[in-house]
Protein backbone atom coordinates (compact mmCIF):
# COMPACT_ATOMS: atom_id res chain seq x y z
CA UNK A 1 0.00 0.00 0.00
CA UNK A 2 1.25 3.44 -0.88
CA UNK A 3 1.91 5.45 2.21
CA UNK A 4 1.61 8.89 0.70
CA UNK A 5 2.67 10.57 3.90
CA UNK A 6 5.97 8.81 3.73
CA UNK A 7 6.62 10.02 0.20
CA UNK A 8 5.49 13.60 0.53
CA UNK A 9 5.81 14.73 4.09
CA UNK A 10 8.47 12.77 5.88
CA UNK A 11 11.06 14.75 3.97
CA UNK A 12 12.78 11.66 2.76
CA UNK A 13 12.64 12.59 -0.92
CA UNK A 14 13.66 16.16 -0.32
CA UNK A 15 15.97 15.58 2.60
CA UNK A 16 19.29 17.38 2.24
CA UNK A 17 22.34 15.16 2.15
CA UNK A 18 25.48 17.30 2.44
CA UNK A 19 27.65 14.24 1.97
CA UNK A 20 26.07 13.50 -1.38
CA UNK A 21 26.41 17.13 -2.46
CA UNK A 22 30.05 17.00 -1.45
CA UNK A 23 30.70 13.81 -3.41
CA UNK A 24 28.71 15.02 -6.42
CA UNK A 25 30.74 18.21 -6.56
CA UNK A 26 34.06 16.41 -6.30
CA UNK A 27 33.10 13.67 -8.75
CA UNK A 28 31.64 16.03 -11.29
CA UNK A 29 34.51 18.49 -11.19
CA UNK A 30 37.05 15.69 -11.55
CA UNK A 31 35.13 14.12 -14.41
CA UNK A 32 34.82 17.52 -16.07
CA UNK A 33 38.53 18.23 -15.80
CA UNK A 34 39.65 14.78 -16.91
CA UNK A 35 37.18 14.55 -19.77
CA UNK A 36 38.13 18.03 -20.93
CA UNK A 37 41.71 16.90 -21.10
CA UNK A 38 41.32 13.42 -22.58
CA UNK A 39 38.18 13.68 -24.67
CA UNK A 40 36.58 17.02 -25.39
CA UNK A 41 39.81 18.70 -26.43
CA UNK A 42 40.80 16.17 -29.11
CA UNK A 43 37.24 15.49 -30.24
CA UNK A 44 36.29 19.13 -30.66
CA UNK A 45 39.55 20.09 -32.30
CA UNK A 46 39.17 17.13 -34.69
CA UNK A 47 35.59 18.15 -35.45
CA UNK A 48 36.59 21.75 -36.03
CA UNK A 49 39.47 20.69 -38.22
CA UNK A 50 37.15 18.48 -40.23
CA UNK A 51 34.62 21.30 -40.49
CA UNK A 52 37.33 23.59 -41.77
CA UNK A 53 38.51 20.89 -44.18
CA UNK A 54 35.01 20.41 -45.52
CA UNK A 55 34.52 24.16 -45.84
CA UNK A 56 37.78 24.55 -47.71
CA UNK A 57 36.88 21.61 -49.97
CA UNK A 58 33.56 23.23 -50.73
CA UNK A 59 35.28 26.54 -51.39
CA UNK A 60 37.80 24.84 -53.63
CA UNK A 61 35.05 23.01 -55.49
CA UNK A 62 33.20 26.30 -55.97
CA UNK A 63 36.38 27.94 -57.18
CA UNK A 64 37.03 25.10 -59.62
CA UNK A 65 33.46 25.27 -60.84
CA UNK A 66 33.67 29.00 -61.44
CA UNK A 67 37.00 28.59 -63.15
CA UNK A 68 35.69 25.86 -65.41
CA UNK A 69 32.64 27.94 -66.19
CA UNK A 70 34.86 30.85 -67.07
CA UNK A 71 36.93 28.60 -69.31
CA UNK A 72 33.80 27.23 -70.92
CA UNK A 73 32.52 30.74 -71.50
CA UNK A 74 35.86 31.71 -72.97
CA UNK A 75 35.82 28.66 -75.20
CA UNK A 76 32.34 29.48 -76.38
CA UNK A 77 33.40 33.02 -77.12
CA UNK A 78 36.42 31.78 -79.00
CA UNK A 79 34.29 29.33 -80.93
CA UNK A 80 31.78 32.03 -81.79
CA UNK A 81 34.59 34.32 -82.84
CA UNK A 82 36.13 31.58 -84.96
CA UNK A 83 32.75 30.90 -86.54
CA UNK A 84 32.28 34.55 -87.31
CA UNK A 85 35.81 34.70 -88.71
CA UNK A 86 35.19 31.68 -90.90
CA UNK A 87 31.90 33.18 -92.09
CA UNK A 88 33.61 36.42 -92.84
CA UNK A 89 36.42 34.69 -94.73
CA UNK A 90 33.95 32.66 -96.77
CA UNK A 91 31.86 35.71 -97.51
CA UNK A 92 34.88 37.75 -98.47
CA UNK A 93 36.14 34.91 -100.62
CA UNK A 94 32.81 34.65 -102.30
CA UNK A 95 32.70 38.41 -102.86
CA UNK A 96 36.20 38.42 -104.15
CA UNK A 97 35.46 35.50 -106.44
CA UNK A 98 32.36 37.29 -107.63
CA UNK A 99 34.32 40.42 -108.25
CA UNK A 100 37.04 38.57 -110.07
CA UNK A 101 34.52 36.68 -112.11
CA UNK A 102 32.79 39.92 -112.99
CA UNK A 103 36.10 41.49 -113.81
CA UNK A 104 37.17 38.56 -115.95
CA UNK A 105 33.84 38.49 -117.71
CA UNK A 106 34.06 42.19 -118.27
CA UNK A 107 37.58 41.91 -119.52
CA UNK A 108 36.70 39.02 -121.75
CA UNK A 109 33.75 40.92 -123.02
CA UNK A 110 35.88 43.94 -123.74
CA UNK A 111 38.51 41.78 -125.28
CA UNK A 112 36.05 40.05 -127.46
CA UNK A 113 34.50 43.38 -128.29
CA UNK A 114 37.89 44.68 -129.15
CA UNK A 115 38.69 41.62 -131.20
CA UNK A 116 35.40 41.90 -132.98
CA UNK A 117 36.15 45.54 -133.60
CA UNK A 118 39.58 44.69 -134.88
CA UNK A 119 38.19 41.91 -136.99
CA UNK A 120 35.59 44.28 -138.37
CA UNK A 121 38.23 46.85 -139.15
CA UNK A 122 40.36 44.28 -140.84
CA UNK A 123 37.45 42.96 -142.75
CA UNK A 124 36.65 46.50 -143.80
CA UNK A 125 40.20 47.14 -144.81
CA UNK A 126 40.40 43.85 -146.57
CA UNK A 127 37.16 44.60 -148.30
CA UNK A 128 38.42 48.00 -149.32
CA UNK A 129 41.64 46.64 -150.51
CA UNK A 130 39.82 43.88 -152.28
CA UNK A 131 37.46 46.36 -153.80
CA UNK A 132 40.32 48.56 -154.87
CA UNK A 133 42.07 45.57 -156.27
CA UNK A 134 38.90 44.43 -157.88
CA UNK A 135 38.41 47.92 -159.27
CA UNK A 136 41.88 47.92 -160.70
CA UNK A 137 41.42 44.44 -161.97
CA UNK A 138 38.06 45.28 -163.42
CA UNK A 139 39.55 48.41 -164.88
CA UNK A 140 42.41 46.45 -166.32
CA UNK A 141 40.07 43.82 -167.59
CA UNK A 142 37.84 46.40 -169.04
CA UNK A 143 40.77 48.20 -170.51
CA UNK A 144 42.09 45.01 -171.90
CA UNK A 145 38.65 44.12 -173.22
CA UNK A 146 38.23 47.56 -174.64
CA UNK A 147 41.69 47.41 -176.09
CA UNK A 148 40.79 44.22 -177.70
CA UNK A 149 37.51 45.67 -178.90
CA UNK A 150 39.09 48.86 -179.96
CA UNK A 151 41.99 47.12 -181.44
CA UNK A 152 39.51 45.13 -183.23
CA UNK A 153 37.23 47.89 -184.38
CA UNK A 154 37.21 51.29 -182.89
CA UNK A 155 39.39 53.95 -181.61
CA UNK A 156 40.73 52.84 -178.38
CA UNK A 157 40.74 56.22 -176.59
CA UNK A 158 37.08 56.96 -177.20
CA UNK A 159 36.13 53.58 -176.02
CA UNK A 160 38.22 53.89 -172.95
CA UNK A 161 36.57 57.10 -171.92
CA UNK A 162 33.20 55.58 -172.27
CA UNK A 163 34.19 52.62 -170.20
CA UNK A 164 35.86 54.77 -167.57
CA UNK A 165 32.80 56.89 -167.12
CA UNK A 166 30.70 53.82 -166.94
CA UNK A 167 32.91 52.35 -164.19
CA UNK A 168 32.86 55.67 -162.41
CA UNK A 169 29.13 55.55 -162.47
CA UNK A 170 29.21 52.04 -161.22
CA UNK A 171 31.44 52.78 -158.33
CA UNK A 172 29.56 55.89 -157.24
CA UNK A 173 26.31 54.04 -157.47
CA UNK A 174 27.65 51.32 -155.36
CA UNK A 175 28.99 53.53 -152.64
CA UNK B 1 23.76 -11.58 8.94
CA UNK B 2 20.28 -12.39 10.14
CA UNK B 3 18.93 -9.50 8.07
CA UNK B 4 20.58 -10.81 4.91
CA UNK B 5 19.04 -14.19 5.52
CA UNK B 6 15.64 -12.65 6.01
CA UNK B 7 15.90 -10.71 2.75
CA UNK B 8 17.03 -13.85 0.98
CA UNK B 9 14.02 -15.74 2.26
CA UNK B 10 11.71 -12.95 1.17
CA UNK B 11 13.30 -12.75 -2.23
CA UNK B 12 13.02 -16.48 -2.67
CA UNK B 13 9.33 -16.36 -1.88
CA UNK B 14 8.83 -13.52 -4.29
CA UNK B 15 10.51 -15.34 -7.13
CA UNK B 16 8.65 -18.51 -6.35
CA UNK B 17 5.41 -16.57 -6.38
CA UNK B 18 6.22 -15.31 -9.85
CA UNK B 19 7.30 -18.69 -11.17
CA UNK B 20 4.48 -20.72 -9.65
CA UNK B 21 1.78 -19.85 -12.23
CA UNK B 22 4.18 -20.65 -15.01
CA UNK B 23 5.09 -23.99 -13.52
CA UNK B 24 1.62 -25.04 -12.39
CA UNK B 25 -1.27 -23.04 -13.75
CA UNK B 26 -2.51 -19.52 -13.53
CA UNK B 27 -5.59 -20.22 -11.43
CA UNK B 28 -3.72 -21.87 -8.64
CA UNK B 29 -3.04 -18.74 -6.61
CA UNK B 30 -6.70 -17.79 -6.79
CA UNK B 31 -7.57 -21.11 -5.26
CA UNK B 32 -4.86 -20.60 -2.73
CA UNK B 33 -6.25 -17.25 -1.71
CA UNK B 34 -9.73 -18.72 -1.51
CA UNK B 35 -8.37 -21.42 0.73
CA UNK B 36 -7.10 -18.72 2.99
CA UNK B 37 -10.59 -17.42 3.19
CA UNK B 38 -10.22 -14.17 1.28
CA UNK B 39 -13.62 -13.34 -0.18
CA UNK B 40 -12.44 -11.92 -3.47
CA UNK B 41 -12.22 -13.58 -6.83
CA UNK B 42 -9.60 -12.64 -9.41
CA UNK B 43 -11.96 -10.49 -11.45
CA UNK B 44 -13.18 -8.77 -8.32
CA UNK B 45 -9.62 -8.20 -7.32
CA UNK B 46 -8.96 -6.28 -10.52
CA UNK B 47 -11.81 -3.92 -9.80
CA UNK B 48 -11.28 -3.91 -6.08
CA UNK B 49 -10.38 -0.74 -4.30
CA UNK B 50 -7.14 -0.60 -2.44
CA UNK B 51 -9.27 -0.63 0.67
CA UNK B 52 -9.83 -4.37 0.15
CA UNK B 53 -6.16 -4.82 0.57
CA UNK B 54 -5.88 -4.85 4.37
CA UNK B 55 -7.95 -8.01 4.29
CA UNK B 56 -5.32 -9.63 2.14
CA UNK B 57 -2.38 -8.13 3.92
CA UNK B 58 -2.18 -10.66 6.75
CA UNK B 59 -2.09 -13.43 4.15
CA UNK B 60 0.85 -11.76 2.47
CA UNK B 61 2.58 -11.20 5.77
CA UNK B 62 1.94 -14.77 6.78
CA UNK B 63 3.28 -16.06 3.50
CA UNK B 64 6.43 -13.96 3.34
CA UNK B 65 7.61 -13.90 6.87
CA UNK B 66 7.22 -12.24 10.16
CA UNK B 67 7.55 -8.57 9.42
CA UNK B 68 5.02 -6.55 7.52
CA UNK B 69 6.38 -4.76 4.45
CA UNK B 70 4.37 -2.15 2.66
CA UNK B 71 4.62 -1.37 -1.03
CA UNK B 72 5.25 2.28 -0.29
CA UNK B 73 8.21 1.39 1.87
CA UNK B 74 9.66 -0.79 -0.86
CA UNK B 75 9.23 1.98 -3.43
CA UNK B 76 10.81 4.54 -1.13
CA UNK B 77 13.61 2.16 -0.35
CA UNK B 78 14.25 1.84 -4.07
CA UNK B 79 14.08 5.57 -4.76
CA UNK B 80 15.94 6.90 -1.75
CA UNK B 81 19.59 6.96 -1.02
CA UNK B 82 20.91 4.43 1.46
CA UNK B 83 24.09 3.20 3.01
CA UNK B 84 23.76 -0.21 1.46
CA UNK B 85 23.48 -1.68 -1.98
CA UNK B 86 20.93 -4.46 -2.02
CA UNK B 87 21.20 -7.22 -4.57
CA UNK B 88 18.01 -9.11 -3.81
CA UNK B 89 17.83 -12.05 -3.48
CA UNK B 90 21.60 -12.46 -3.30
CA UNK B 91 22.25 -10.15 -0.41
CA UNK B 92 23.25 -6.66 0.52
CA UNK B 93 26.54 -4.84 0.31
CA UNK B 94 27.01 -2.41 3.15
CA UNK B 95 28.91 0.66 2.09
CA UNK B 96 31.66 2.00 4.31
CA UNK B 97 30.91 4.88 6.61
CA UNK B 98 33.57 7.57 6.61
CA UNK B 99 34.39 9.90 9.50
CA UNK B 100 32.76 13.33 9.25
CA UNK B 101 34.59 15.88 7.16
CA UNK B 102 34.24 19.41 8.56
CA UNK B 103 31.08 18.33 10.26
CA UNK B 104 29.63 16.77 7.12
CA UNK B 105 28.75 13.12 6.98
CA UNK B 106 30.60 12.04 3.86
CA UNK B 107 29.84 8.34 4.07
CA UNK B 108 29.67 6.55 0.78
CA UNK B 109 26.05 5.99 -0.16
CA UNK B 110 24.29 4.15 -2.97
CA UNK B 111 24.02 7.27 -5.11
CA UNK B 112 27.65 8.14 -4.58
CA UNK B 113 28.57 4.69 -5.85
CA UNK B 114 26.32 5.22 -8.86
CA UNK B 115 28.02 8.55 -9.55
CA UNK B 116 31.37 6.83 -9.42
CA UNK B 117 30.22 4.05 -11.72
CA UNK B 118 28.95 6.67 -14.16
CA UNK B 119 32.24 8.54 -13.91
CA UNK B 120 34.24 5.38 -14.46
CA UNK B 121 32.20 4.43 -17.52
CA UNK B 122 32.50 7.96 -18.90
CA UNK B 123 36.23 8.09 -18.33
CA UNK B 124 36.88 4.67 -19.90
CA UNK B 125 34.55 5.30 -22.83
CA UNK B 126 35.85 8.75 -23.60
CA UNK B 127 39.49 7.88 -23.11
CA UNK B 128 38.97 5.42 -25.99
CA UNK B 129 37.06 7.95 -28.03
CA UNK B 130 39.58 10.68 -27.26
CA UNK B 131 42.44 8.40 -28.26
CA UNK B 132 40.62 7.59 -31.50
CA UNK B 133 40.24 11.30 -32.24
CA UNK B 134 43.86 12.03 -31.51
CA UNK B 135 44.81 9.66 -34.31
CA UNK B 136 42.17 10.85 -36.71
CA UNK B 137 42.92 13.29 -39.50
CA UNK B 138 40.35 15.40 -41.31
CA UNK B 139 40.55 12.98 -44.20
CA UNK B 140 39.61 9.85 -42.27
CA UNK B 141 36.13 8.98 -41.07
CA UNK B 142 35.57 7.98 -37.43
CA UNK B 143 34.23 4.49 -36.81
CA UNK B 144 32.62 2.44 -34.08
CA UNK B 145 32.23 4.02 -30.65
CA UNK B 146 33.94 7.21 -31.77
CA UNK B 147 31.37 7.61 -34.50
CA UNK B 148 28.48 7.01 -32.10
CA UNK B 149 29.81 9.51 -29.60
CA UNK B 150 30.50 11.98 -32.35
CA UNK B 151 26.79 12.14 -33.12
CA UNK B 152 26.06 13.14 -29.51
CA UNK B 153 29.00 15.51 -29.25
CA UNK B 154 28.13 17.15 -32.55
CA UNK B 155 24.51 17.46 -31.47
CA UNK B 156 25.46 19.20 -28.22
CA UNK B 157 28.04 21.32 -29.98
CA UNK B 158 25.89 22.62 -32.81
CA UNK B 159 22.26 22.32 -31.80
CA UNK B 160 22.63 23.06 -28.11
CA UNK B 161 25.74 25.16 -27.53
CA UNK B 162 26.22 27.03 -30.79
CA UNK B 163 22.57 27.83 -31.42
CA UNK B 164 21.88 29.00 -27.86
CA UNK B 165 25.10 30.66 -26.77
CA UNK B 166 26.31 31.88 -30.12
CA UNK B 167 29.62 33.68 -30.12
CA UNK B 168 32.12 32.23 -27.66
CA UNK B 169 30.28 28.97 -27.16
CA UNK B 170 33.52 26.97 -27.28
CA UNK B 171 34.40 28.05 -23.74
CA UNK B 172 31.28 26.46 -22.26
CA UNK B 173 31.31 23.39 -24.46
CA UNK B 174 33.27 21.09 -22.09
CA UNK B 175 30.84 21.80 -19.25
CA UNK B 176 27.77 21.23 -21.42
CA UNK B 177 29.14 18.02 -22.90
CA UNK B 178 30.16 16.67 -19.51
CA UNK B 179 26.87 17.52 -17.86
CA UNK B 180 24.93 15.97 -20.74
CA UNK B 181 26.88 12.72 -20.72
CA UNK B 182 26.89 12.60 -16.93
CA UNK B 183 23.14 13.06 -16.56
CA UNK B 184 22.36 10.78 -19.49
CA UNK B 185 24.41 7.95 -18.06
CA UNK B 186 23.03 8.48 -14.55
CA UNK B 187 19.49 8.33 -15.95
CA UNK B 188 20.20 5.22 -17.99
CA UNK B 189 22.00 3.39 -15.20
CA UNK B 190 18.91 3.92 -13.06
CA UNK B 191 17.05 1.70 -15.51
CA UNK B 192 19.52 -1.14 -15.19
CA UNK B 193 18.57 -3.88 -12.70
CA UNK B 194 20.11 -3.24 -9.27
CA UNK B 195 21.04 0.24 -10.40
CA UNK B 196 19.95 3.41 -8.70
CA UNK B 197 19.12 6.76 -10.25
CA UNK B 198 21.53 9.27 -8.85
CA UNK B 199 19.76 12.01 -10.80
CA UNK B 200 16.58 11.03 -8.96
CA UNK B 201 18.16 12.46 -5.84
CA UNK B 202 17.52 16.15 -5.39
CA UNK B 203 20.95 16.73 -3.88
CA UNK B 204 22.67 15.58 -7.06
CA UNK B 205 20.48 17.63 -9.36
CA UNK B 206 20.84 20.61 -7.06
CA UNK B 207 24.61 20.38 -7.26
CA UNK B 208 24.54 20.19 -11.04
CA UNK B 209 22.11 23.11 -11.24
CA UNK B 210 24.36 25.14 -8.94
CA UNK B 211 27.21 24.52 -11.37
CA UNK B 212 25.07 25.92 -14.14
CA UNK B 213 24.13 28.85 -11.90
CA UNK B 214 27.74 29.74 -11.16
CA UNK B 215 28.79 29.36 -14.77
CA UNK B 216 25.88 31.54 -15.86
CA UNK B 217 26.73 34.26 -13.37
CA UNK B 218 30.41 34.12 -14.22
CA UNK B 219 29.63 34.37 -17.93
CA UNK B 220 27.28 37.29 -17.26
CA UNK B 221 29.87 39.12 -15.17
CA UNK B 222 32.49 38.54 -17.79
CA UNK B 223 30.26 39.69 -20.62
CA UNK B 224 28.84 42.83 -18.98
CA UNK B 225 31.33 43.69 -16.27
CA UNK B 226 30.32 44.35 -12.67
CA UNK B 227 28.45 47.55 -13.56
CA UNK B 228 26.58 45.91 -16.41
CA UNK B 229 25.75 42.98 -14.17
CA UNK B 230 24.25 45.26 -11.53
CA UNK B 231 22.42 47.33 -14.14
CA UNK B 232 20.99 44.09 -15.45
CA UNK B 233 19.43 43.49 -12.03
CA UNK B 234 17.37 46.66 -12.40
CA UNK B 235 16.11 45.47 -15.77
CA UNK B 236 16.72 48.96 -17.17
CA UNK B 237 13.75 50.52 -15.42
CA UNK B 238 13.35 53.87 -13.70
CA UNK B 239 15.06 54.10 -10.28
CA UNK B 240 11.71 54.44 -8.51
CA UNK B 241 10.84 50.92 -9.58
CA UNK B 242 14.09 49.43 -8.36
CA UNK B 243 12.62 48.51 -5.01
CA UNK B 244 10.33 46.13 -6.89
CA UNK B 245 12.55 45.16 -9.81
CA UNK B 246 15.68 44.22 -7.93
CA UNK B 247 14.01 41.59 -5.71
CA UNK B 248 12.18 40.21 -8.75
CA UNK B 249 15.37 39.96 -10.77
CA UNK B 250 17.26 38.40 -7.86
CA UNK B 251 14.49 35.84 -7.41
CA UNK B 252 14.63 35.30 -11.19
CA UNK B 253 18.30 34.43 -10.89
CA UNK B 254 17.52 31.66 -8.45
CA UNK B 255 14.39 30.27 -10.04
CA UNK B 256 16.37 29.09 -13.03
CA UNK B 257 18.63 26.63 -11.18
CA UNK B 258 15.69 25.72 -8.95
CA UNK B 259 13.66 24.78 -12.02
CA UNK B 260 16.58 22.77 -13.36
CA UNK B 261 16.94 20.97 -10.04
CA UNK B 262 13.31 20.05 -9.61
CA UNK B 263 12.66 19.17 -13.24
CA UNK B 264 15.39 16.56 -13.47
CA UNK B 265 14.84 15.16 -9.98
CA UNK B 266 11.06 14.93 -10.35
CA UNK B 267 11.17 13.37 -13.80
CA UNK B 268 13.62 10.70 -12.76
CA UNK B 269 11.84 9.92 -9.50
CA UNK B 270 8.38 9.92 -10.99
CA UNK B 271 9.21 7.37 -13.66
CA UNK B 272 10.59 4.94 -11.12
CA UNK B 273 7.66 5.42 -8.78
CA UNK B 274 5.25 4.74 -11.65
CA UNK B 275 7.06 1.57 -12.72
CA UNK B 276 7.25 0.25 -9.16
CA UNK B 277 3.65 1.19 -8.44
CA UNK B 278 2.49 -0.68 -11.52
CA UNK B 279 4.43 -3.72 -10.43
CA UNK B 280 3.11 -3.45 -6.89
CA UNK B 281 -0.49 -3.36 -8.08
CA UNK B 282 -0.18 -7.04 -8.77
CA UNK B 283 1.39 -7.67 -5.38
CA UNK B 284 -1.24 -5.62 -3.60
CA UNK B 285 -4.11 -7.30 -5.43
CA UNK B 286 -2.38 -10.67 -5.30
CA UNK B 287 -3.54 -11.43 -8.81
CA UNK B 288 -1.51 -12.92 -11.65
CA UNK B 289 -4.14 -11.78 -14.10
CA UNK B 290 -3.45 -8.22 -13.05
CA UNK B 291 0.25 -8.91 -13.28
CA UNK B 292 -0.04 -10.24 -16.83
CA UNK B 293 -2.64 -7.78 -18.07
CA UNK B 294 -1.67 -4.57 -16.29
CA UNK B 295 1.58 -4.57 -14.41
CA UNK B 296 3.95 -6.13 -16.91
CA UNK B 297 2.73 -4.48 -20.13
CA UNK B 298 2.29 -1.08 -18.53
CA UNK B 299 5.58 -1.15 -16.72
CA UNK B 300 7.31 -2.20 -19.96
CA UNK B 301 5.65 0.74 -21.66
CA UNK B 302 6.71 3.12 -18.88
CA UNK B 303 10.17 1.60 -18.96
CA UNK B 304 10.53 2.36 -22.67
CA UNK B 305 9.17 5.81 -21.98
CA UNK B 306 11.80 6.18 -19.27
CA UNK B 307 14.55 5.42 -21.76
CA UNK B 308 13.23 8.26 -23.85
CA UNK B 309 12.88 10.48 -20.80
CA UNK B 310 16.47 9.69 -19.81
CA UNK B 311 17.68 11.20 -23.08
CA UNK B 312 15.10 13.97 -23.00
CA UNK B 313 15.92 15.16 -19.50
CA UNK B 314 19.66 15.07 -20.12
CA UNK B 315 19.04 17.10 -23.27
CA UNK B 316 16.71 19.55 -21.51
CA UNK B 317 19.13 20.15 -18.65
CA UNK B 318 21.95 20.81 -21.11
CA UNK B 319 19.74 22.85 -23.39
CA UNK B 320 18.48 25.07 -20.58
CA UNK B 321 21.99 25.49 -19.18
CA UNK B 322 23.13 26.64 -22.62
CA UNK B 323 20.10 28.88 -22.92
CA UNK B 324 20.74 30.52 -19.54
CA UNK B 325 24.39 31.07 -20.42
CA UNK B 326 23.34 32.50 -23.77
CA UNK B 327 20.82 34.84 -22.12
CA UNK B 328 23.38 35.93 -19.57
CA UNK B 329 26.04 36.73 -22.13
CA UNK B 330 23.82 38.40 -24.71
CA UNK B 331 25.08 41.92 -25.40
CA UNK B 332 23.06 45.09 -25.53
CA UNK B 333 21.39 45.13 -28.90
CA UNK B 334 22.24 41.48 -29.20
CA UNK B 335 18.61 40.62 -29.82
CA UNK B 336 18.43 42.99 -32.76
CA UNK B 337 21.65 41.52 -34.06
CA UNK B 338 20.32 38.01 -33.59
CA UNK B 339 17.15 38.96 -35.43
CA UNK B 340 19.26 39.83 -38.44
CA UNK B 341 20.74 36.36 -38.61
Amino acid sequence: MLTSGNILLAGSLLSPEPGLIFWTTITFVLVLIILKKIAWGPIISALEEREKGIQSSIDRAHGAKEESEAILRQNRELLAKADAEADRVIREGREYAEKIRAEITEKAHQESQKMIEAAKNEIEQEKRRALAELRNEVADLAVRGAEKIIRGALDADVQKKVVDSMIQDLSTNRN
Amino acid sequence: MKRIKLIQVKGFFRIMALLAPLLLNAYLPVQASEEHGAPVSTVAAVNAEVAVDPALEPVHAEATGHEEEKAGDVIMHHILNSHSFSFEPFGTVHLPALPPFFGIDISITKHVVMLWIVSAILLVLFSFVGAAYRKITPRTAPSGVANTMEALVEFIRLDVAKSNIGHGYEKHLPYLLTVFMFILLCNLLGLVPYGATATGNINVTLTLAVFTFFITQAASLKAHGLKGYLVHLTAGTHWALWIIMIPIEVIGLFTKPFALTVRLFANMTAGHIVILSLIFISFILKSYVVAAAVSVPFSIFIYLLEIFVAFLQAFIFTMLSALFIGLATVHEGGEAEAAHH
